[in-house]
């Protein structure tokens, strides 16, 4: 993009592979597969592109696998995302794309909500309300150069 | 405790079902959903089965779909920015006018009782007040009162009088101006604390019941100038008054609400699968009523429940759209 970067110089945080490699975390092999956890769905999101950089929301510490709520009992997913600055214009982008990645992956009994971490952004209350208003969401899929920066946002994330 | 028996799954449609309307003598079913058709559905003998497809009245999703209180127009209310009339002179249904001007999604649509006036309202925060004259339909008002999205208008039953919901929490009551003919907001009901989605007038129109993200649901009462209690009137305007909130009974968002005008009894569509019925205690104070959860219908759609509309003709009828793609017909008994 030609405008000015918000954040020019983000912190960079390590990834789950580097975590694994630096032995200050362990992969979980043996999981269900027919249960989602935290794990999973942190899986599904950690490699979503930022809109401005080319980096990942797992790199950017936008997404983090313990601000992921799964009840599989009750079928509630909540993620939550923290902006990578208070006034980040992106916010409501970001949190749509994760909405996107979730509609997309995860099975339609699953009501998932995505906010901001509380505290994290100047506008928290109206990107929340925003990105849990379904019909709104729905417009904004339509949108066909909004769909295209989605998309892009979420091409090297997991797909099905 | 009431029950909520299934009559028929009306499967069909591709994709999220947004929104179903009786027709007036409550023999068909119009729905409308994310696949951009309009689908009317009929009963014949036991069941209810599939009568037409319209297609290619909009470019995109098809928010609500109403029937005229004549049952000979349908009004089509779309993402495309667009609503469109569709008669059957030709026999068919066909779509011969499309009403634009609004900037982006409509999100409603709502026919007058005289069938005279229709009313849309839009994300671009207006409702429009369309005049019709021999099927001309001429805009006779832009009203810019709402500060957010416009989600639902709806005209109460026996006046020229309209109502709308708006993702800024608040319902706009709006009438036309003798003097100046200009349409204008003489009440706002400001109570809830999130999006108001659906809105329903009793049977005689001097209350409402509204529906919210908030979870609850409201019933207002309306008070005439010189009312009884003594509530006073500025403007020599009647008075809006939230005298009853149900929270506690919906633990997601309450999508739609429709309160019969037969049988009084209301029915509300949740964003948590479940179809709910309640009923005004008779015992209830008119100026602080009490309404009972007489029926709470579990996995009534496997998604979310995003209409249930109370058929106008036979007591007791209920017709839900559901985000699982089908329509659903259910009969309620005590």
């Amino acid at each position: 993009m030609s405008k000015v970067l918000e954040n020019p110089t983000p912190k960079i945080y390590p990834t789950l592979e580097e975590k694994i490699a630096d032995g200050e975390c362990e992969e979980k092999v043996t999981r269900n597969p027919d249960e989602f956890d935290a794990r999973g769905i942190f899986e599904l999101l950690r490699n979503i592109n930022d809109p401005e950089h080319p980096l990942t929301l797992e790199q950017l510490n936008v997404v983090q696998q313990n601000l992921i709520e799964v009840d599989n009992e009750s079928n509630e997913i909540n993620v939550q995302f923290t902006p990578t600055i208070p006034h980040c214009s992106m916010a409501t982008l970001i949190g749509l794309s994760i909405r996107t990645q979730l509609l997309r992956t995860i099975p339609p009994r699953f009501k998932v909500s995505v906010t901001i971490t509380p505290g994290t952004h100047t506008a928290e209350t109206a990107v929340n309300k925003q990105l849990a208003d379904k019909e709104r969401v729905a417009a904004a899929l339509e949108n066909q150069f909004l769909l295209t920066v989605i998309d892009q946002c979420l091409e090297n994330a997991v797909q099905t | 405790m009431g029950v909520l028996e299934l009559q028929q799954s009306l499967v069909g449609h591709k994709g999220r079902v947004w929104n179903v309307c009786w027709h007036p003598s409550g023999e068909s079913i119009a729905s409308c959903g994310e696949d951009k058709t309009i689908r009317i559905w009929m009963h014949d003998k036991s069941k209810w089965i599939i009568k037409t497809i319209l297609t290619e009245g909009h470019t995109r999703t098809i928010r609500e779909v109403s029937w005229s209180p004549c049952g000979n127009y349908i009004a089509s209310a779309s993402f495309d920015a667009t609503v469109a009339i569709w008669d059957q002179k030709s026999g068919q249904f066909e779509c011969n006018t499309t009403l634009e001007g609004h900037e982006n999604e409509v999100k409603s649509v709502s026919w007058s009782v005289s069938g005279q006036l229709l009313a849309t309202c839009s994300r671009d925060k207006s409702v429009w007040v369309w005049e019709i004259t021999d099927d001309e339909y001429e805009c006779a008002a832009v009203i810019n009162a709402h500060t957010q999205d416009v989600k639902k208008v709806r005209w109460h039953p026996e006046k020229d009088i309209l109502a709308s919901a708006s993702y800024d929490d608040t319902v706009k009551i709006f009438k036309e101006d003798t003097a100046s003919s200009d349409w204008i907001c003489v009440s706002t009901l400001a109570s809830h604390t999130s999006t108001v989605w659906s809105l329903s007038f009793n049977n005689r129109g001097d209350r409402l019941v509204t529906c919210s993200d908030d979870k609850s649901l409201k019933i207002w009462q309306q008070y005439e100038p010189g009312n009884e209690m003594g509530i006073p009137t500025p403007d020599d305007e009647p008075v809006w008054k939230c005298v009853c909130t149900l929270s506690g009974y919906h633990s997601r968002t309450v999508y739609d609400v429709d309160w019969c005008k037969r049988t009084g009894l209301i029915v509300t569509a949740c964003g948590d699968d479940i179809i709910r019925v309640f009923r005004e205690e008779s015992d209830s104070d008119k100026h602080q009523p009490t309404f009972s959860l007489v029926c709470s219908m579990e996995n009534a759609h496997t998604q979310d429940v995003n209409c249930s509309q109370w058929n106008p003709s036979v007591p007791g009828l209920i017709a839900s759209a559901s985000d699982d793609g089908s329509v659903k017909v259910w009969a309620y008994n005590d």
